[in-house]
């Protein structure tokens, strides 16, 4: 069974909400989802960007009660 | 009836929690009516920060330990016996040597260890200064060095974030002191689209390594090594040659948390504003065994000990909670040899880093040196 793992890094500068989803994925299975809540701006370009590049899914994103959220799926 | 409070590791968050709890106990501690006691996996305790420079050969071997009784208050029993099962609804620790301990309150600080062996080849093809078994070689590695590519090569997640760009800097200036920066290349990876987690820091290592001429390549997430051909590959689909792979391992937590199925990764799910264990209002955790989404470092261990200290402080004496921990970290940034910066954030303050200034660097250098006051809970 595939799962969502939340990652509450709203107010979290470092390591960031890209670095913690990094993380996040190593320790999951392929399918798993993980939902990333953030208040950092310049990271709200990059997740995205990023999942592009490796290949993993942006499932959806978008702004939330004063915060920005992404789903991605690990692809590989 | 006494109560029981024992903590599982003794590196900075436990040494510090253990010490400051004596202070503020020490009377309820004589009289019987509380006991502390730390599990351990070495008589000795090491000065982490120290290992950076010890492939350098700038520091030697025996400063970078103490011995871990001798830094603890005598009023703490101490154990030099690996927990092996954690049991939180039985409320006992079972350890190596089958020895069985009860508590009141634990405290989950257990720290976070390197998992080169995840990235194929890592372990075989790279080397890196995050124990004391690798500084060693790379000491080896580094003497026998007469030029060529390096790679610095940054894996999520770590602890001490600004340590990689340290490591850059001081390997720079080693290979020009060594005579051969001009046969060299140094090329500094990074896991996101810049070259440091913090902003601001991002910002002046940029032009610093322009400057310096050192390369760099960001969104690089290791795939693999090969060792044979010396090539590194991201995922991202980038493949580096190299001469010496110098890398920064991804982290994990330890082992005995994940087996007792107390978290995935060994990382504990940990609320970030009471360092309670989710889940459990018996069961603290701090410092780099925590999950919670901020630095892995000393300064967050030390904030973070503060306020478990307190707390279980005010637990245990008036049967209250004393406060919640705000997300402090504070990092010193080396910006140079000479000059150094400090950022400091919160859960509700971005960082906003100062001037750079010579004071900031040697204050720094004296900093190394308060390490051993901080963890006998005097600073
Ligand atoms: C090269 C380097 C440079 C660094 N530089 C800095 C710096 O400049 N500034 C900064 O703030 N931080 C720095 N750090 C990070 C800092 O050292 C750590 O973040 C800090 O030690 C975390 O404290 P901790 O108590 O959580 O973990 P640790 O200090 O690692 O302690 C964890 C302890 O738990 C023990 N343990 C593990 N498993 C068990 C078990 N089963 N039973 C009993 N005990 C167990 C371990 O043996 C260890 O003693 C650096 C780290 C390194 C490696």
């Amino acid at each position: 069974m595939s799962e969502r793992r939340i990652i509450d890094a709203r107010g979290s500068y470092c390591p960031g909400p890209l670095m913690e989803l990094i993380a996040a994925l190593k320790l999951l299975q392929v399918g798993d989802e993980v939902e990333i809540l953030s208040t950092d701006q310049g990271t709200a370009r990059d997740v995205p960007e990023w999942t592009a590049k490796v290949g993993h899914e942006t499932v959806e994103s978008g702004d939330k009660d004063g915060h920005w959220y992404v789903v991605v799926r690990k692809m590989k | 009836m006494s109560k029981k409070i024992l903590i599982v590791g003794g590196g900075l968050a436990g040494t510090i929690i253990a010490n400051g709890l004596c202070r503020q106990i020490s009377s309820d501690i004589r009289k019987g009516d509380v006991s502390i006691t730390m599990l351990g996996t070495s008589e000795t305790h090491m000065y982490q920060p120290g290992l950076l420079y010890v492939p350098f050969g700038k520091i030697r071997e025996r400063e970078l330990f103490r011995q871990q009784r001798k830094i603890l208050n005598k009023l703490i029993i101490f154990h030099v016996d690996p927990a092996a099962n954690i049991d939180v609804e039985g409320k006992q620790v079972t350890c190596a040597s089958g020895a069985v301990y009860g508590y009141d309150y634990l405290v989950l600080a257990t720290g976070s260890r390197l998992v080169p062996e995840t990235i194929p080849g890592m372990a075989e093809g790279a080397h890196w200064l995050y124990d004391l078994d690798g500084a060693r070689k790379m000491r080896d590695a580094l003497a026998e060095f007469s030029g060529g590519k390096v790679v610095v090569n940054v894996n999520a997640p770590h602890k001490c974030p600004v340590a990689p760009l340290e490591i850059t800097f001081m390997l720079k200036d080693f290979l020009e002191e060594k005579g051969v920066w001009d046969k060299s290349q140094i090329t500094y990876t990074y896991p996101i689209g810049r070259l440091h987690a913090l902003e601001p820091v991002a910002e002046w290592c940029k032009p610093a390594m322009d400057e310096s001429g050192i390369k760099y390549e960001t969104f690089f997430n290791t795939r693999e090594v090969d060792p044979q051909a010396k090539t590194i590959t991201s995922e991202e689909g980038v493949t580096l040659d190299y001469d010496l792979l110098v890398t920064i391992p991804p982290h994990r937590g330890a082992e005995v948390i994940s087996e007792s199925g107390l978290g995935d990764g060994g990382w504990v799910p940990t609320d970030r504003n009471k360092l309670l264990r989710e889940g459990s209002n018996d069961v603290f955790v701090c410092g780099d065994t925590t999950n919670i989404p901020i630095s892995k470092a000393g300064s967050t261990a030390h904030f973070e000990a503060d306020t478990v200290i307190d707390n279980l402080v005010s637990l245990l004496t008036e049967g209250r909670w004393a406060r919640n921990y705000d997300g402090k970290v504070f990092c010193f940034v080396e910006t140079g040899l000479k000059t150094g910066t400090y950022v400091w954030f919160d859960y509700k303050t971005p960082p906003n880093p100062g001037a750079p200034s010579q004071m900031i660097h040697w204050f720094k250098l004296a900093y190394n040196r308060l390490y051993w006051l901080s963890a006998r809970g005097l600073l």
